[in-house]
């Protein structure tokens, strides 16, 4: 199908971006990537009266490791951070689930920023950033603000941005010696969206793990913590681990896998990403 | 500030174009009815089957899921352009000694979707093969041809015998 009628602005800078968003005049749209977004206006699943393009605004693409955080621009492009060395280095769990976005010329496209703000439930980054406690920046006509990953993703396609909101970069801690990273997913085809994925951090202590994150995707509305499980693992128990992703996840079943079946395919990610955290980094 | 239609001047295949478009038309839809390039199919028009892949500023994208408003000061090429400067002659003779397409119509997407790949140098293996093609749907070949093709172009790149 084609989008209904829409008029289109290119925004010549954040404070422009924002002041458009401002107008009273209807239901203004935010235009970084367009993978998900392009595609629900020609299924017209949405119909904005505005787009207003990002694409323009220097500044907000680009990858920086400072003060020990990795910071990246929100219209770095999937592509541009899959092909960075300080993605690779400072950001290695990042750097694991960027090549199961989408594929090639979506990955040429898309942003991480727009992946995050637009929280669809079995993206990968999202998961991402909450496993890795990262933060998320935003600007409004009212000034600048960070919210945490924990407190950002809200319900279904709901996170802490509000309509006249610009999320303007994300920020994860740069990994230490001792972190540890783990990803999978379970998706029909590569670069589909997961019927079930899990991202993971920890840090290494002793032959033990500590601060176990484990961030599943496509269970639920919004990325969730597994947190029984994140005890039972640092205990050292995996098959605790898993048995307890019973009182951790409640997934519903979707055209893809029953709720049953996602349960399942949750322990078994479990044990290959408990495996991924346990071998020592390279 | 904003509009529904919108002035644009870019290249495709090497050639200025200055267009005045509908905000939503895509870029696809620009290429196959303004301009009568017709090589770029559209299949889906949400981003799942890679028949309308095109390049622009030198990179792969959906042209389904870009507006050809974005495409103001850009650089497009086209299955067309790419194929008439010889670019990827080596490839789309190797589809057709292995059966690589049968009706067609993913054929232009494929190409240059396999041509980025390429591009990148190297003898990629046939699963980072099968990973690059997996946004380019086929109904016809069952993708294997369309491996062995990809294939045998990096062998032959690489200098390579076959």
């Amino acid at each position: 199908m084609k989008p209904s009628p829409f008029a289109y602005a290119k925004a010549k800078s954040l404070d422009h971006a924002i002041e458009l968003l401002s107008r009273p005049d209807g239901e203004a749209r935010l235009l970084a990537g367009g993978q998900s977004l392009i595609a629900t206006l020609n299924m017209r699943l949405s119909a904005p009266k505005l787009l207003i393009d990002l694409n323009g605004i220097g500044g907000l693409a680009g990858i920086a490791v400072k003060n020990g955080q990795v910071e990246i621009g929100a219209l770095t492009r999937h592509a541009e951070a899959e092909r960075s060395a300080d993605i690779a280095r400072h950001a290695p769990l990042i750097a694991l689930a960027l090549p199961h976005i989408g594929h090639a010329a979506i990955r040429n496209r898309g942003t991480l920023g727009g992946s995050i703000a637009f929280a669809d439930p079995a993206a990968e980054l999202p998961a991402c950033l909450l496993a890795l406690d990262g933060e998320v920046d935003i600007a409004s006509p009212t000034g600048k603000r960070t919210v945490q990953a924990d407190d950002f993703f809200k319900g279904l396609f709901e996170t802490a941005l509000g309509p006249r909101d610009v999320l303007t970069a994300i920020r994860v801690p740069a990994a230490a010696d001792d972190t540890r990273v783990g990803f999978a997913e379970f998706a029909r085809r590569h670069g589909d969206y997961a019927m079930v994925g899990l991202a993971a951090c920890a840090q290494a202590d002793g032959k033990g793990l500590g601060d176990v994150r484990l961030a599943y995707f496509g269970v639920g509305a919004v990325p969730l913590r597994a947190k029984k499980a994140e005890t039972r693992l640092t205990e050292g128990n995996i098959d605790d681990a898993v048995k307890a992703l019973a009182s951790d996840l409640d997934p519903s079943g979707d055209v893809q896998a029953t709720g049953a079946t996602k349960m399942h395919l949750a322990g078994v990610l479990l044990r290959r990403v408990a495996r991924q955290l346990m071998e020592a980094r390279s | 500030m904003s509009e529904h239609r919108c002035d644009i001047t870019l290249t495709v295949n090497g050639e200025s174009v200055a267009e005045s478009v509908d905000a939503r038309k895509t870029l696809v839809d620009f290429l196959r009815d303004d301009l009568v390039l017709t090589g770029s199919h559209v299949g889906c028009e949400h981003g799942v089957c890679g028949a309308c892949t095109v390049r622009v500023d030198g990179v792969i994208v959906r042209g389904c899921l870009m507006l050809a408003a974005q495409c103001d000061g850009a650089r497009v090429e086209t299955i067309e352009g790419v194929s008439d400067g010889g670019e990827i002659a080596d490839l789309q003779a190797a589809f057709e000694q292995r059966n690589a397409l049968q009706c067609g119509f993913c054929t232009p997407g494929m190409l240059l979707t396999a041509q980025e790949l390429l591009a990148g140098g190297g003898v990629p293996s046939r699963e980072k093969i099968r990973e690059q093609i997996s946004g380019n749907y086929c109904r016809c070949t069952g993708y294997h041809a369309i491996v062995d093709a990809i294939e045998s172009v990096a062998q032959a790149r690489a200098g390579n015998k076959p």
